[in-house]
């Protein structure tokens, strides 16, 4: 029995034996590699985009979606070290700010009883994050991406008190982002910056100034909504990216992509104006005078063009029709209408001064679809995008929207120059998401496309990537890596990574 | 008696998947050690089981088998492309055995089995990559059989019996790849049902033309088991009116799962006095089992197509008697899995096996001999997809590369009287 005992025993330890492994284990030397790159140290330098804003907020699973930490956990099988983010304390996405008012909760999408889709609604629920409280322990974090910076922010003194996104996990009070990033000793980074050079311009409607018509090159001296000036940004880009490489680091720059083909600009139609054939006829007759009569009338004093003439007819069908706008690039008619021979009250005249009607070009953001169609008075006579034009704020312009492409296209050759000059990797997020939004990007169920909420590509923000766009632009990075290092690292499976929030737990 | 039954079916209740499909080959010492061969061999009350045609020609009055095995079983799984790894939690099962049989004249014996020929436990990390398949599952069935075995003629027998069958059930998985709560936690499906009950039969026969040479066959019929009204737990789905998503909380389900026929023929010659050669071929009638549907009271339902094929074992099991009191066996098996390309599936991950065994007993005294045993079975590593779960409306696969192995050593008691 003693010997059965001791026999059984001894089988018993040949099971560790037994243990199944496979010929090529994934953890395997060889298997992968970091080729001439080094991710034992990885810092990721940014705005929104490399944070994990999402749905018009930051929130724990969007940060733990976000590209750079997807990347870290591939860059994990191939030597990279712990990769730590500045995880906000709850997953409603507002932050509370001492003294000011509390950022708004996260986007969810709202259904009905009935199963419709009602739309996007903030989430309830009172946030926990206090950008009061700095949660900068002594070491930085390795996710840097801030929500809101420009390039001109990441090595402003002072930002920290200027940003609550960036308070919360400055190193300190006169910390600068770029300073807390090679703070680190990166052996590795990527830089994905200048978005919000242009897009805070796009998503106020153009309201801001565009500093490639002033010349402005000094930031200190632009405004929330401006465009900062080219050669500025070309500026302040190679000195980041010098501050970066100064230690030896190798890393991935991220180009800027288009702006207006968000589905924030491409959502709301610029015909948004349902009228029936009588309306049609009783606006028309309204605006006879002026189409008629006041614009050739100042074409023949000269104070227009023929061309603006025709700009700015007014003409309105029975169906869909174009919303009627104040364009800040026509010619300010106001004044020269109040006088004879046409003798407007100051009102009229202002309704008149830049108005015509939207063109298929235009874009209305996302943000103003509420602002459309809105009877100002109850009797129908003052009706927003149709009797009482859409300001600036509400209409990006084609003339608005050359000044961003204008901007952008600047700025890419400025990235791509730096990449190619020292060597870096080059991720040419513009050309997918070009193809996000002319069609689709095909995945294992489907394609991931632009469209608002249903397409996979965008958050409920109309502006941010979903988890499932992080992770292709997380495999772009690793084609770029691949390219430029000679390393060899698994993709991720977009399909593995979820899209929109729903939820009916709203306001 | 009746607590060391309630014993046996408690230890029973927690079982491993080691064979093809979710049969599980463990139906006594002395077989196992031979290949879990034993449609021809006379050799104790473990015929119950394989042939209870054979029950009568056993020469006491009284015959009694028990044993139990320790199972460890390990899946590893692997995705090149995407960098994924997971490994199984190494699960140790216990299944046990027991049976009688009484000789109540020359041409006559009674026998009682209980063994549970169907189970599986297979554990994944949870909201591993493939957990939208599945995180773990817990499936037994156990088998309660009276025999009875007539001796027609000098040459030939016959024997069966009813079988009752209790099965329970567990299974848990992810809703989807991506479904979460507003918290991230990934939106689960479990559901949960035991003392699922039905009956079933089994027939053999034996043809002893000598006392050294015998032929058997053996049918064991088909069991459906139907879980109804069952209990299934959703949770961390989000609070939403969207179509398809389901409430939180509890609610019933209804599913079938086959327990599904087997026939066994074989042979057992002995030669050179001390030797024994058995040879084993069972036909798993696996077919049956196309698809693995589960509907749920809240009106949700889950379809998830299986298409097994029937599947062949080739066992070879050979015994020395090296004393008076001491036999030793070796046996092998080709296991032939039913799972077909494509259908793959995470909760039972198998392919084509060798099964290796071992084993020997001691008599204690002339009444009372002790039954050790061990089997490894060896998988090759494999490259498969499981190409049938949908989202919406479109089948998305999941693949990767497995390895498996089981290893088992096992102990009894054969008392004769």
């Amino acid at each position: 029995m003693r010997n059965t005992i001791k026999y059984l025993a001894v089988l018993a330890l040949g099971i560790i034996a037994c243990e199944p492994e496979f010929d090529t284990p994934i953890d395997d030397e060889g298997v992968y590699s970091s080729g001439e790159a080094d991710f034992s140290k990885f810092v990721s330098v940014g705005n929104s985009l490399t944070a994990g804003f999402a749905d018009g907020g930051l929130y724990i699973t969007g940060q733990e979606n976000s590209f750079p930490n997807i990347l870290s956990q591939q860059f994990a099988l191939v030597g990279g070290g712990e990769f730590t983010q500045p995880l906000m304390a709850d997953n409603t996405g507002g932050m509370l700010i001492p003294g000011a008012d509390t950022l708004p909760n996260r986007f969810v999408l709202v259904f009905d009883a009935d199963g419709a889709a009602v739309g996007p609604a903030r989430l309830s629920g009172t946030p926990t994050t206090s950008a009061a409280n700095n949660i900068n322990t002594g070491s930085s974090f390795g996710n840097l991406g801030v929500p809101g910076a420009k390039s001109y922010h990441l090595g402003f003194e002072g930002y920290a008190a200027l940003n609550p996104y960036f308070g919360r996990f400055a190193s300190g009070a006169n910390a600068t982002v770029i300073g807390d990033a090679v703070g680190q000793s990166p052996t590795f980074f990527t830089l994905w910056i200048g978005n919000n050079d242009i897009l805070s311009y796009a998503t106020s409607g153009g309201v801001g100034v565009d500093h490639n018509v002033t010349g402005e090159m000094n930031p200190a001296n632009y405004g929330a909504d401006d465009i900062t000036n080219n050669e500025a940004f070309d500026g302040v880009y190679r000195q980041l990216v010098g501050a970066l490489t100064s230690g030896g680091a190798k890393g991935a720059l991220l180009n800027l992509p288009d702006v207006t083909s968000l589905p924030f600009f491409t959502t709301v139609p610029a015909n948004a104006i349902p009228l029936d054939a009588a309306t049609a006829a009783f606006l028309n007759a309204r605006f006879e005078a002026y189409n008629t009569q006041i614009l050739p009338g100042l074409a023949q004093f000269g104070l227009i063009t023929m061309t603006e003439v025709t700009e700015r007819q007014i003409n309105f069908v029975a169906g869909q029709n174009f919303v009627t706008i104040t364009d800040e690039a026509l010619t300010d008619i106001s004044m020269a209408i109040q006088g004879p021979p046409f003798n407007l009250d100051p009102q009229t005249a202002s309704v008149l001064s830049q108005l015509r009607q939207a063109t298929p070009q235009d874009l209305i953001p996302l943000t103003s679809s509420g602002n459309i169609g809105v009877d100002l008075i109850g009797d129908g006579s003052a009706v927003t995008g149709v009797s009482v034009p859409l300001g600036d704020k509400d209409v990006l312009t084609v003339a608005e929207q050359e000044a961003i492409s204008n901007a952008q296209t600047a700025y890419n050759t400025t990235i791509r120059e730096v990449a190619e000059a020292i060597g870096l990797a080059f991720v040419d997020v513009k050309s997918v998401l070009a193809q996000a939004a002319d069609g689709g990007i095909p995945f294992d169920g489907g394609l991931i496309t632009s469209t608002f909420a249903s397409g996979g590509g965008f958050s409920l923000d109309g502006l941010h990537p979903t988890p499932r766009a992080h992770a292709l632009v997380t495999n772009l990075v690793i084609e770029a890596i691949e390219a430029t290092y000679g390393a060899t690292l698994p993709v991720v499976n977009p399909g593995d990574f979820g899209t929109v929030t729903v939820s009916n737990e709203v306001n | 008696m009746k607590k060391l039954l309630l014993l046996v079916l408690f230890a029973l209740v927690t079982l491993i998947t080691y064979a093809g499909g979710y049969r599980v080959s463990v139906q006594g010492q002395r077989a196992i050690a031979m290949g879990h061969t034993g449609v021809a061999v006379v050799n104790s009350a473990e015929l119950v089981f394989f042939n209870p045609a054979g029950l009568v020609y056993l020469e006491n009055k009284l015959n009694v088998s028990v044993g139990a095995s320790g199972i460890f079983t390990d899946v590893i799984y692997q995705n090149s492309e995407f960098g994924l790894s997971a490994e199984t939690d190494s699960s140790v099962g216990t299944p046990l055995n027991l049976y009688g049989s009484y000789k109540v004249n020359d041409w006559m014996s009674l026998g009682l089995g209980i063994y549970t020929p169907y189970g599986s436990e297979v554990t994944w990390p949870t909201d591993w990559a493939g957990s939208h398949l599945v995180n773990s599952i817990e499936l037994a069935a156990i088998y309660v059989q009276p025999v009875v075995s007539f001796k027609l003629s000098e040459y030939f027998s016959i024997g069966g019996g009813p079988i009752f069958v209790t099965g329970s059930v567990k299974f848990d998985r992810n809703a989807s790849r991506t479904a979460t709560d507003i918290d991230g936690n990934r939106s689960n499906i479990a559901v949960d049902d035991s003392g699922v009950t039905n009956w079933g039969w089994s027939i053999g026969g034996m043809f002893s033309p000598t006392e050294k040479f015998r032929l058997g066959f053996s049918y064991r019929s088909e069991i459906i088991l139907e879980a109804e009204d069952g209990e299934a737990t959703f949770s961390n789905f989000p609070i939403s009116t969207r179509p398809g998503i389901p409430a939180n909380g509890a609610t019933t389900f209804n599913a079938e799962l086959p327990l599904p026929a087997e026939l066994t023929i074989g042979l057992s010659y002995e030669f050179l006095d001390k030797w024994l050669f058995a040879f084993d071929y069972n036909r798993q009638y696996w077919s049956v089992y196309e698809s693995l549907d589960i509907t749920f009271g809240n009106g949700a339902s889950s379809l998830n197509p299986r298409n097994y094929k029937d599947s062949s074992v080739y066992r070879f099991g050979l015994q020395y008697d090296a004393t008076s009191k001491i036999s030793l066996r070796a046996g092998y098996y080709r296991d032939e899995s039913p799972v077909q390309s494509g259908f793959f599936a995470p909760e039972t991950p198998r392919n084509d096996s060798d099964g290796f065994t071992g084993g020997f007993s001691v008599a204690i005294t002339p009444r009372l001999a002790i039954d050790a045993s061990f089997f490894y079975l060896r998988f090759e590593e494999i490259d498969e997809s499981y190409d049938f779960y949908q989202e919406d409306g479109q089948n998305i696969p999941f693949e990767g590369t497995y390895k498996s192995s089981a290893f088992s050593p096992g102990l009894g008691l054969t008392y004769k009287l």
